[in-house]
């Protein structure tokens, strides 16, 4: 087995016995997106020299005696709305194209100071915004089980490297859905954490009450490891909580036996393939025979979700991307004045989902109609919280399909922005929330398509959340890698 | 109910120069999702809107010390026009 | 028919914090162009903002010197437009919770209080400064626009007035109100002339006696107290000439333009701005509990309103306690010397508003280097008191003693100035005065009682001033009356 299909802590152990080098796993990881990028388009920028350099420098620090953790040798990819000090950063949007930030992120800083290696920057729909990550402004990435298919999205080129093999983990962000959506599309481990939990100052904020950074990775102890390694308190997030943080792996061997699990009624039915559904209740059953006790939950504001999402995600994202104007960084437009200037940068620069989504939301903060929409959006994301707050007085977890189908075919849904807006039914409550949520893969359906299995916990349940995740990895017992069809490139 | 929509007011307000068929098209694909959107009206009962963090904390401020600033060079670099240490837009047309 | 102005102030201040509002930046005025930028003050992508506490315990104590209540939470918004000097074109502001409401600031104009409400005081971010430049200033034939972002993200307070000002003088009693305040809190560098207090008036005006509001025209760009009056003067009267020559009032936003000394439209969009305000998702809720007010009330010093009620308890009449209560903090220690060493307050108030101050402006002296005591002003209002010189004669004495030639004893004996009380001294002089007048005597006798001052007045001459008046009107009766 190449070593760029090791599990983080299968890495990490043979770098600390000797039998492989930061600098070997790189190249083994550079080589298997050269051979794979071409098809899949999973990375904006590779930072081959960037990268290398900070191998070698592991491995010195390797040999000097300094380890500086889990993480230390690994490569590790970062989805393109993180910035990164001297490193092209677009959001792969055509207003950032260039744009090299001043700074880095500080999820990027605790990685760099956690001696990983950062491989480079991954596809994404433009600004975060879709479920496919057909909206980059530089072609889609597409899906390492079928390359007909997308990899969902928003965080696509994220869930394709690490499925495929061009990374061992990657960092994901989720507004709606964008971790856990396509990392069940293509069967990997895909996380959102807590509100709170992981600094989103770098992060290019799409609609900042939603936005989370999370870990994408081959395994859920993975997804520990690169958790911890990233989350706790940031004193320039002020929504960075200061409170005590639980121990993630706290669970990993507790097993099930004893745990009540709700499973989510609104979740399910119309528009679900029968496939998902089936794999979903096999899989319930599964854990109810390893002793969970199963219980059927209703959360009846699940039923406004959607719509409550696609009104107050656009409406900060409206004020959120205001900011590219053509002055201080990005595209500029000529003009012979500043507003002119402003307005043509931005329509050039933005591609129309974006746009749409600003229009959206400047109509549901705008005067005489931000009570009937926005308004009365917030008070559905309230009943949701309640809703919750409810079910969790009788269970320890929610679960549901993650998406309510296996990957699409490219280009079906591009057409149709609500056929679009649906990927995101069973993900979205979670991020109105702020409650932390997982996928992991359960199996494949007839056409060798993954599925995903979500796990939702309360805020801070991280623990219990990745307790029963690791149960759910070890009866599904997914181990399939994609087969991908290599095309000269 | 149907909602009506004024692309054009709303593209000026958000600094969107967009032609007679990008509107068009905006305003049809705005409609139907905002049809889609309006169920939110029909929510039972009136809960008390949250603006309070996930996490239920208040108060997190930064004590009043200075850090250090950017090299304004490197951020002079990304500006699409610059000139002796300002950032340079065309004029201001208050119409 | 007669008219009513009403005018509500805004008044922006800045505060003089040593970091910005919501980043680590220097608060400085006149450095490099963006040398104190960082990502949140120059809205780079993906930064965030974390609120000063310090920004947030000056517009606590801002409120409370303005008898305001302190919200008990309270809550940051964005407020969306697009502007140049806007980084993230949209301001952090607030909005329905502001920090604080409901005060209010007693202002006197000729003698007269007039209580002017306060709306609210709520916290913001400054923006950039443009320069526009190929046109001779004038924003609209500009050609270009340099952008600076060195004061992006200073912290500003808002405050704002109810509509209860009614003419330009009370407009600027107010604003200087407001400076004296925020000066003497020590929250804001209070200048000007640095941008760090802007002005911004609405003005409407209505029939005398009318309840109904006109109107409004917001005027903006007045950078001084004295332009602030001018400008509100003059547009009252352009309100007024407009409306009785049968035209009507748009509302509107107009420009002060100081050289000529009008008001001109700025042809502003104002009718289609919508600034779409939703809550900071970036910022959490702001909690001020008693705790927090109350160390931020144990900083605040004397404000003047609570100085005056004292000086009035103290025995000092409301115009001269409110005069007093005002003045320079050096004349006012002066006094509160003076009052200490034991000096009746109305005569120590009256010397000190009175000839010091006039001494200070005469000699361009600064306040703060009085060469005068407590000790000494009140040794000489003794003096005043127990006859031992005039009040005339005092006068002298303090300025010699101003100019440093000593103690007011040293000074009314080296410049002789002591009133001779020697009755047998003064019946002498008495004496030689009535020898030279024998008439005189003749008229009192007969009742013509106004000689007697001609007398007093030639027993004052033959002794330069010195002699006690009450003395030698004692001495003339008892001549005059017996033989
Ligand atoms: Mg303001
Ligand atoms: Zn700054």
């Amino acid at each position: 087995m190449n070593s760029n299909e090791l599990s983080l802590t299968a890495a990490a152990a043979q770098l600390r016995d000797g039998s492989l080098t930061a600098t070997g796993l790189l190249e083994s990881v550079l080589s298997r997106a050269a051979d794979t990028e071409a098809q899949l388009h999973a990375y904006l920028t590779i930072d081959h020299q960037g990268a290398r350099e900070a191998a070698s420098v592991a491995d010195e620090n390797l040999a000097a005696g300094i380890d500086q953790g889990p993480l230390h040798g690994i490569p590790i990819a970062l989805k393109d709305n993180m910035v990164t000090r001297g490193l092209e950063t677009t959001a792969a949007s055509q207003i950032l194209s260039g744009y090299k930030p001043p700074y880095d992120a500080t999820v990027v800083s605790r990685l760099r100071s956690g001696g990983a290696v950062l491989v480079g920057k991954t596809n994404l729909d433009e600004f975060a915004m879709g479920s496919s990550t057909e909206n980059s402004a530089f072609g889609p990435s597409y899906n390492p089980w079928d390359i007909t298919r997308v990899p969902g999205g928003s965080s696509g080129g994220s869930a394709a490297a690490v499925a495929a093999g061009s990374a061992l983990g990657a960092l994901g962000s989720d507004t709606g859905g964008s971790i856990r959506q396509p990392a069940a599309v293509t069967g990997v481990v895909g996380m959102k954490p807590t509100y709170g939990t992981v600094s989103r100052y770098g992060l290019i904020a799409f609609a900042s009450s939603l936005d989370q950074i999370g870990p994408l990775t081959r395994n859920v102890e993975d997804s520990v490891l690169l958790l911890s390694a990233i989350w706790g308190h940031d004193s320039l997030d002020a929504t960075s909580y200061s409170g005590k943080y639980p121990e993630p792996g706290s669970g990993l061997a507790k097993g099930v036996d004893g745990l009540r699990i709700g499973v989510v009624k609104e979740l399910a039915g119309e528009g679900y393939e029968p496939e998902v559904e089936g794999a979903v209740h096999a899989m319930v059953e599964l854990l109810e025979g390893a002793g969970a006790q199963i219980i059927e939950v209703s959360l009846p504001s699940f039923d406004f979700a959607l719509s409550a999402y696609y009104l107050i995600a656009p409406a900060e994202c409206s004020a959120n991307l205001a900011r590219f104007d053509g002055i201080r960084y990005g595209h500029r437009a000529p003009g012979d004045t500043t507003e002119a200037m402003m307005s043509r940068s931005r329509s050039e620069g933005f591609g129309p989902e974006v746009t749409r989504r600003i229009l959206l939301g400047t109509y549901s903060l705008s005067a005489g109609y931000y009570d009937a929409f926005y308004g009365q959006a917030q008070r559905v994301r309230s009943a949701i919280r309640a809703d919750f707050a409810k079910a969790y007085e009788n269970v320890d977890v929610l679960v549901s399909p993650t998406s309510p189908t296996v990957a699409f075919k490219a280009g079906e849904r591009t057409a149709d922005p609500l056929a679009m807006y649906l990927s995101d039914i069973c993900t979205i409550p979670s991020n109105l929330s702020g409650h932390p949520a997982i996928s992991v893969p359960i199996g494949v359906d007839e056409q060798g398509l993954p599925i995903g299995f979500q796990v939702m916990a309360p805020a801070l349940g991280e623990p219990i959340m990745y307790q029963v995740a690791s149960v759910v990895e070890a009866l599904a017992g997914f181990s399939a890698r994609p087969e991908i069809a290599m095309v000269a490139s | 109910m149907p909602v009506e929509i004024d692309i054009a007011h709303l593209a000026r307000l958000a600094r969107l120069d967009l032609s007679e068929a990008e509107m068009e098209r905006y305003q049809a694909q705005l409609s139907v999702i905002l049809d889609h959107a309006a169920r939110v009206q029909s929510l039972e009962g009136e809960p008390e809107v949250e603006v309070a963090h996930p996490l239920g904390f208040v108060n997190a401020f930064r004590s009043d010390t200075v850090t250090p600033s950017l090299d304004r060079d490197e951020v002079l670099a990304q500006a699409p026009d610059s000139s002796a240490g300002y950032f340079v837009a065309p004029p201001a047309l208050e119409t | 028919m007669s008219w009513e102005a009403v005018i509500g102030i805004e008044v922006h201040v800045e505060l003089a914090t040593d970091s910005k509002m919501f980043c680590g930046c220097a608060v400085s005025f006149g450095a490099d162009p963006n040398t104190n930028v960082c990502p949140t003050c120059l809205g780079l992508p993906g930064a965030l903002p974390v609120p000063n506490e310090k920004a947030l315990d000056s517009i606590i104590a801002i409120g409370l010197a303005l008898n305001c209540t302190v919200s008990p939470q309270s809550v940051f918004h964005r407020k969306n437009y697009f502007y140049a000097d806007l980084p993230k074109n949209y301001q952090i502001s607030q909005f329905d919770i502001p920090v604080c409401v409901d005060g209010y600031l007693d202002v006197a104009v000729d003698g007269d209080v007039h209580r002017v409400g306060i709306e609210r005081a709520h916290m913001e971010e400054d923006t950039g400064k443009s320069t526009h430049i190929g046109g001779g200033g004038r924003i609209d034939s500009a050609e270009s626009t340099l952008l600076d972002f060195n004061r992006s993200g200073v912290p500003l307070v808002e405050i704002v007035s109810r509509p209860e000002i009614h003419s330009a003088a009370q407009a600027r009693a107010y604003a200087q109100g407001l400076r004296a305040i925020v000066a003497e809190l020590g929250v804001s560098d209070a200048r000007l002339e640095e941008g760090s207090l802007r002005f911004d008036a609405n003005i409407s005006i209505r029939p005398a006696g009318d309840s109904e509001l006109g109107t409004k025209v917001e005027i903006k760009n007045m950078n001084s107290f004295r332009s602030l009056e001018l400008a509100v003067d003059y547009e009252i009267e352009r309100q007024i000439q407009s409306v009785e020559s049968g035209g009507t009032i748009v509302q509107e936003t107009r420009h002060w333009e100081e050289e000529a000394g009008v008001t001109s439209s700025m042809r502003s969009k104002e009718g289609s701005s919508d600034y779409r305000y939703f809550t900071e998702p970036d910022l959490v809720p702001m909690v001020m509990d008693e705790a927090w007010v109350d160390r931020v009330r144990g900083t605040l010093p004397e404000l003047p309103h609570a100085r005056k009620a004292r000086y009035v308890a103290a025995g000092l009449d409301e115009a001269l306690a409110r005069v007093i209560s005002g003045s320079d903090p050096v004349l006012r220690s002066l006094y509160e010397d003076t009052l200490r060493a034991g000096a009746d307050p109305r005569a120590a108030a009256n010397w000190t508003t009175g000839e010091i101050t006039a001494w200070t402006r005469r000699s361009e002296t600064e306040p703060t280097a009085i060469p005068l005591s407590g000790s000494q002003l009140a040794e000489m209002l003794q003096m005043i008191d127990d006859g031992t010189v005039s009040n005339s004669a005092a006068k002298e004495v303090l300025d010699g003693v101003l100019s440093g030639e000593g103690d007011p004893g040293d000074v009314a004996r080296s410049r002789d100035l002591v009133q001779i009380s020697d009755a047998g001294e003064l019946e002498a002089v008495v004496d030689a005065v009535l020898e030279r007048h024998p008439d005189a005597i003749v008229a009192l006798r007969a009742g013509e009682t106004k000689v007697l001052g001609f007398l007093v007045g030639q027993v004052m001459r033959a002794t330069q001033g010195k002699a006690d008046p009450k003395l030698v009107n004692e001495i003339l009766r008892n001549r005059t009356t017996s033989t």
